[in-house]
């Protein structure tokens, strides 16, 4: 049963990357090929670039990231108790709760100290 | 050779090529990225030993949190982005006789542990590994207090982040 769900998993690994290199490829063949300066300008959403592309990110993106960092571990502790929620008796999903509750107050704190607010 | 053994090597060697790819990179973000094929490639380990649980907190923690956060402080850190520095310096001798010295000696422990020839034993087909882990990290009789406990110590790392990383008024 076990090595079934796992052989599910990897053919998805196999098709996944097929998808887009299709969306990509398909067009390589069929579409038709008239390049000119314009076409081949580097742009983004539209709009020419503005100096280099390889720019130092604002550090606000890192509070988000090591925040997300915080509930991802609380997630791998999360996991199995959700498998095993239906044999639980009421007192251990409530620790479960509790385990939450307790991660609440950081989010809160974090919350509070303005660090999810984009300035 | 049996199929499991044919998708052991091809991972391993995925993995270990990615691996050598993150230093042999000149991009850092590439290096990064590198890293995370490397990551997947101990994951589908973890789940050919039919660790299951390992499997996925190996994705989530490694691929999904790790590596993020390596992007991000790299993205954070000016001019590293683009730097192409020489990729090797004068002790490139010795950190290969180092890491050679290191391998050797782990296949030298591994294969003088009594363990490493013994068949283990054959887990029970019926029984879900995560869902057992998952009863037993709740129960009072269990690891409840260290599970409570971990809590705790995520809520501590994560104020001690925001403080360090957002000490400003």
């Amino acid at each position: 049963m076990q090595t079934e769900q796992w052989l599910y998993i990897g053919v998805f690994l196999v098709l996944a990357p097929l998808l887009p290199a299709a969306a990509i490829l398909i067009p390589r063949l069929i579409a038709p090929r008239k390049p000119n300066k314009i076409k081949q300008d580097t742009y983004e959403c539209g709009m020419e670039t503005v100096g280099e592309t390889w720019i130092q990110f604002r550090v606000q993106y890192y509070i988000f990231a090591l925040v997300f960092l915080i509930f991802d571990v609380e997630l791998v502790f999360l996991y199995p108790w959700a498998v095993a929620f239906d044999v639980l008796p009421m007192f251990a999903v409530l620790e479960g709760v509790l385990f939450v509750a307790i991660l609440i107050a950081g989010l809160v704190y974090a919350w509070r100290k303005g660090a999810l607010e984009w300035r | 050779m049996t199929p499991v053994q044919i998708l052991f090597i091809l991972v391993a060697a995925v993995t270990l090529g990615a691996a050598l790819m993150v230093v042999n990179a000149r991009n850092l973000v590439h290096a990064a990225l590198w890293l995370i094929v490397s990551f997947g490639g101990v994951a589908v380990f973890y789940a050919m030993l039919n660790a299951g649980f390992l499997a996925v907190a190996q994705v989530v923690i490694y691929i999904g949190a790790i590596a993020i956060l390596m992007i991000f402080a790299i993205m954070m850190t000016r001019n590293v982005a683009g730097d192409s520095s020489p990729r090797f310096n004068s002790s490139q001798i010795i950190g290969l006789v180092l890491a050679l010295a290191l391998f050797a000696g782990l296949v030298w422990m591994t294969l003088s542990w009594s363990g490493a020839t013994t068949t283990p034993m054959p887990l029970d087909s019926r029984a879900d590994p995560i869902s057992q882990l998952g009863s037993a990290l709740v129960s009072p009789d269990g690891y409840v207090l260290a599970f409570e406990l971990a809590s705790i110590l995520l809520l501590g790392a994560l104020v001690g982040a925001l403080m360090i990383a957002w000490d400003r008024k």
